[in-house]
Parts: C-alpha cells; sequence; structure tokens
C-alpha cells in the first residue's frame, strides 16, 4: 500500500461567486512525481496555494504531509519546499549567501547549512560560483540552484510552480535528472507545467479545466484510455471536448 | 529568532551593496542640507549694491558708510547720474540702488525731513524683498541716532522690531526642520514600499511566504534595517546642522530623537501601506514620490507658510502628516518647547501610524484570501 502525503478530499475554494477548485479529491503518494496540468485559469494555482498553506480553503479537507491545511497552515510550511515560474533567488546576493539565508529561514543550524552548502555545491561542479553574485550566473544555472536551494532543509514534499518556463531544452533535460535523483532520496515532487514532454516524465499526472479536475492517471494509462500516442494529444482532446468525466 | 535575525541581516546585505539606495540614503540627506543651507540661504551677506549720491555732504557719507558697515552690503560703485542706475541694475551684479536726493543733508536740518530712495531688481523678488527691508531697518535706525542725538526734536516712540527664537533670521532653521521631514518620507516610504514591491516582482515574495516565517515578521524584517539608517540619517542631519551651520537643538534632544522616531515608524507604516496596493515598483515610486514628497514639500509648511494658503490647501495639507511633524521639530529644535507644546501633533502623528498599519494589515489579508 502506497503512503498518501498529500490527500484531498472535496476541496472547493470559492472567491465570491466564481468557483476555483470545484470538488477536487485527490492523493499523492510518498515519494511520486506528481504532474498537475492545466491551461490558464483552470484552477491550477489556486489549488497549489491551497496545499502549500497560502491560502485556506473553502471546504473540503485537505491534508499535506499530515496536518490541515486549513487549521495547520504553519506546520505545513515547514515540511515542504517551494519554487515558483518566477525566479526566486536574489541577485544581489551571491551562491552562498542565498543558500545560508533559505537553510536560516527554515530554522537549519548554521554547521549543516554550511555542510550542505559545500555538498551542493560540489555536486553541481559550482565550486567556483559559490561566492559570485546570482545575477552573474547564466539562467539555467540559476534555476538548478533554486532547485536545489527549495529542497536543501530536506522536506517531504517540494511543489515546482512551472519551474522550466523560459531554459533551453539542455537544462531542461538536466533539470529534470535533479528532480528524478531528488524523487529517488523518498522526496515528493508535485509539478505544475506547461510542457507537455515534461508530463511525460511524471509518475502521474492530472489534468485540470474549468476548476475541476478531468483526468488523472499514468502517462501512459491517459494514452491508451484516449488512444493516442502523447500526452499533448490528450490534453488537447480533454480540453477541446470540454467537460468529460474521469 | 534565529530565522529572523538571518532575514534581516539579508535586508542590510541589499541595501549596502546597492550603490543607488545607498546614495539616497545617506548621499541625498547630507547634500540636501549642505545645499539648502548654503545655496538657498535667506540671510543676506555681502550683497552688491552700488550709491547715487546727488548730495554729497557729511549726512549722507555717514548714512552710507553705515550701510556698507553693516556687513551685509557692499558698495560695487558710486553713481553719477540717473541713467546709470539702469545700467547696474542690468549688470545683475548689483542688487539695488541707494539714492540720496539733492541737498539732502539740508533738507534734513531744514525741514526736518528728506528722501532717499532704494530701486531694486525686481527680477528677483525674494532678493528684492530682502534687500530693501534691510535696507530699510538700515536706515531707521540712523533716523533714530539722528532725533536721540538732536536735543531739541520731540522723542518718537520707535518700534524695536526684533526676530524672537532666530534673531538673525538664520535661514537654516528653517530648512533643517524641514529637510529632516522630506528626507524621512522618502526614505521610509519610498524606500520600504520599493523593497517589498521588488520582492513580489522578482517572485522571491511568494517563496517567503511559502517558507516558516510569518507575514509579520517578512515586514518586519524588511522595515528594520529601515527604521535603523533612517534614525542614524537623523542623527546625521542633526550632527552636519550643529557642526557645520552652528545650529543647535534648543529643546530637549532625547524629546526631538522619541519624536523622530515616531515620525520614522509612521513613514514606515505608510510605505508598507502603499507597497500593499502598488503592483509593481514603478507605482510603488509614483505613488511615494508624487503622492508623498510634492505635498511635503509644497504643503506641509516646509517652504511656504500654511497659514497663507487659500483655505483649501490649507484642508488638504491636513490630510499629510508631514505638515505635523514640521511642527513638532521646529518647537523643539528652535524654540525648545517641551511635550506639553506638542502633545497634540504627536497624538496626530500615532493616529496616523495606527491607521496606516490597520490599512496595510487588512489588503495584506485581502491579498492572501
Amino acid at each position: 500500500m502506497k503512503n498518501a502525503v498529500i490527500s484531498v478530499h472535496d476541496l472547493v475554494k470559492k472567491f465570491g461567486s466564481f468557483v476555483a477548485n470545484d470538488h477536487l479529491s485527490f492523493e499523492v503518494y510518498e515519494g511520486e512525481i506528481f504532474g498537475f496540468l492545466g491551461a490558464n485559469g483552470a484552477g491550477k494555482t489556486t489549488a497549489l496555494r491551497i496545499l502549500s498553506g497560502l491560502s485556506a480553503p473553502t471546504s473540503g479537507k485537505v491534508l499535506v504531509a499530515g496536518f490541515d491545511a486549513a487549521r495547520d497552515p504553519e506546520k505545513i510550511k515547514k515540511n515542504i519546499g517551494y519554487m515558483c515560474q518566477k525566479f526566486s533567488l536574489y541577485n544581489d546576493l551571491t551562491v552562498r549567501e542565498n543558500i545560508m539565508l533559505y537553510g536560516g529561514i527554515y530554522g537549519m543550524r548554521k554547521a549543516l547549512i554550511r555542510e550542505r552548502c559545500e555538498e551542493l555545491l560540489e555536486r553541481l561542479r559550482f565550486m567556483e560560483y559559490g561566492n559570485r553574485l546570482i545575477s552573474d550566473l547564466p539562467l539555467g544555472l540559476r534555476q538548478k540552484l533554486a532547485f536545489s536551494v527549495a529542497v536543501l532543509h530536506e522536506p517531504r514534499i517540494v511543489f515546482l510552480d512551472e519551474p522550466t518556463g523560459g531554459v533551453d531544452p539542455i537544462t531542461r533535460r538536466q533539470f529534470w535528472e535533479m528532480i528524478y535523483e531528488t524523487a529517488a532520496r523518498g522526496i515528493t515532487i508535485f509539478v505544475t507545467t506547461h510542457y507537455m514532454d515534461e508530463a511525460e516524465y511524471c509518475d502521474r499526472i492530472s489534468i485540470m479545466n474549468e476548476g475541476r479536475i478531468v483526468a488523472l492517471d499514468t502517462p501512459d494509462g491517459l494514452k491508451n484510455k484516449y488512444r493516442v500516442d502523447s500526452v499533448e494529444e490528450v490534453f488537447v482532446k480533454i480540453v477541446r471536448s470540454g467537460k468529460i468525466s474521469v | 529568532m534565529k530565522r529572523f535575525m538571518g532575514f534581516v541581516n539579508k535586508e542590510f546585505l541589499h541595501i549596502f551593496r546597492d550603490f543607488r539606495t545607498l546614495i539616497i540614503l545617506f548621499g541625498i540627506p547630507a547634500v540636501q542640507i549642505l545645499l539648502f543651507g548654503f545655496v538657498v540661504s535667506t540671510d543676506l551677506k555681502n550683497a552688491q549694491i552700488a550709491v547715487l549720491d546727488l548730495s554729497h555732504d557729511e549726512v549722507t557719507r555717514k548714512l552710507s558708510g553705515k550701510i556698507i558697515s553693516s556687513g551685509f552690503f557692499d558698495k560695487a560703485e558710486n553713481l553719477l547720474n540717473y541713467d546709470d542706475v539702469d545700467r547696474v541694475l542690468k549688470s545683475k551684479k548689483t542688487k539695488a540702488v541707494v539714492i540720496f536726493e539733492e541737498d539732502f543733508g539740508k533738507r534734513l536740518i531744514h525741514n526736518g525731513k528728506a528722501s532717499v530712495s532704494i530701486v531694486s531688481d525686481g527680477s528677483e523678488p525674494n532678493m528684492a524683498t530682502m534687500t530693501t527691508n534691510y535696507l530699510t531697518a538700515i536706515i531707521s535706525d540712523f533716523n533714530r541716532e539722528l532725533s536721540a542725538g538732536s536735543a531739541g526734536s520731540a522723542l518718537l516712540v520707535q518700534p524695536e522690531v526684533r526676530m524672537f527664537y532666530n534673531p538673525s533670521l538664520k535661514g537654516q532653521y528653517m530648512f533643517v526642520p524641514g529637510v529632516i521631514t522630506l528626507i524621512m518620507i522618502l526614505i521610509c516610504a519610498l524606500m520600504t514600499s520599493i523593497t517589498i514591491t521588488r520582492e513580489k516582482e522578482f517572485g522571491t515574495m511568494e517563496v517567503l511566504l511559502v517558507s516558516p516565517l510569518r507575514p509579520l515578521q517578512i515586514i518586519l524584517g524588511k522595515v528594520i534595517p529601515y527604521f535603523i539608517l533612517s534614525f542614524v540619517d537623523v542623527i546625521l542631519i542633526l550632527l552636519l546642522s550643529w557642526l557645520v551651520f552652528g545650529l543647535p537643538v534648543k529643546g530637549s534632544i532625547l524629546l526631538l530623537l522619541v519624536e523622530s522616531m515616531l515620525y520614522i515608524f509612521m513613514s514606515l507604516s505608510l510605505g508598507v501601506l502603499i507597497s500593499t496596493v502598488a503592483k509593481n515598483m514603478q507605482q510603488a515610486i509614483f505613488i511615494s514620490l508624487v503622492g508623498m514628497m510634492l505635498p511635503t514639500i509644497l504643503l506641509s509648511g516646509f517652504i511656504f507658510p500654511i497659514e497663507n494658503m487659500p483655505d483649501i490647501y490649507q484642508w488638504v495639507s491636513a490630510i499629510f502628516p508631514p505638515r505635523y511633524f514640521i511642527v513638532v521639530i521646529k518647537n523643539i529644535m528652535v524654540k525648545g518647547t517641551g511635550f506639553l507644546f506638542v502633545w497634540k501633533e504627536t497624538l496626530i502623528l500615532l493616529l496616523f501610524t495606527l491607521a496606516f498599519i490597520g490599512f496595510s494589515i487588512r489588503n495584506f489579508k485581502v491579498r492572501l484570501q
């Protein structure tokens, strides 16, 4: 039996009369790479904000790393990592300073941060960049570093909000290798993306449309069900045909 | 707490690494004080005047000698006829011409009255008003000496005009409080609103909000460095005005510093409020500069006295907090009054602070929903 690290049951989020999340229910298992797809405005960001403790659900039960998103958002925050589509390190701080800062914010001991920091720089072959400002680094390196910083405190889950936006294909490839390594360490990956080819790398994907989850399965499972060759075609079929039950 | 200190530390790094921020923090206050103090000085010192003496007697010599020896004026030249008056004023170096009519001394002795004309260059109204005022003062002083000397004439009651609190009418006494008021609004409101909206724009705010740091800690962490540096600025400005212009704080320095802290705190809350409204840095800068800087310069009583404004402007100025701080700081610095004389303004500033904090929290919550 797989261990659910995120479990969402009948999640509803309303802004006035607008329903952004309409009775979402799904589970994400420990160590899994979970892809969260959907067109812009489908309600992905809203759901992501609720899962990361930024916003409270209107109704429904949301458990993240064992804590209730409505009652204990602060406890959730301590157990997750987060990297957003916009670039999230400080340009005017050096690589080491950024690492020390985020480690400190997550309450890690100084000695531990230093140790992890050097480990990280070595693993990324970043040694010579340690004392350089982020603004001096190429975008690809920054993105990899931002991801490493997001998992520096070894969270149980890391949320990636369109992490590879604007990155070249080679770096995207390397980035996904890092995601695989991280998942292999037991950290659950929850990733939203626009790139349908990236969706193929996920263990399971869900597709949202107009506030609802309209499909949830492994990439192969979805392809078989819709009798197409790629996730992209699945996506197009679903969104074109409007409402489709799972 | 450790988390928080690391975060505050990061804000200091931002500040000390950004050349522009440093200039705004320390360069602008120093330059403004020196600029206002030296260049925009309202004191008259060695202004050049010319004398057209058509009488050439003992009395006119004595009077013009008195004018020149006052220290306010330098005699550029002696003119010979009326045509020269226009010429020297056009030369722009000469600020005014003093003209003694023919037989000045004789008329004064025989008729008891003689006239002296002052022609000044009205294209510089401030300068013109100042020179004529100073000249008139010197002449009436001379008048008094004359009437006191002549035993026969009745003693007239002469009004003695003295400027209280600022006897030599030092312009810096007007500018130093104004500059402190202006700079604090600039640094606190502008810089904090910029630094917070910058995090929003760069996407780092999302990351901070998702982190275990509480929203209040994030805001405080961003604001505390500016609080400390602004306070350093107040001390820097006071030191500069004391060392360079010889202006001591007449009242309690402690009271002044505490009031400054309140004002800084208020400006910071305003900056936070602006950042909750502004979508990006441009908007934050626009709101701070157009919404706060201009009214502070124009409506706070810094340069133009509020009492002389049309009613509607007086009402508008009432909603700009700098106006109240100027009263407080002028009272303490220049008049040396105590808390009893400024408690109303202090209370108003405190209310502004609470209102700004209240609105900020409300806006912040709405955004988080």
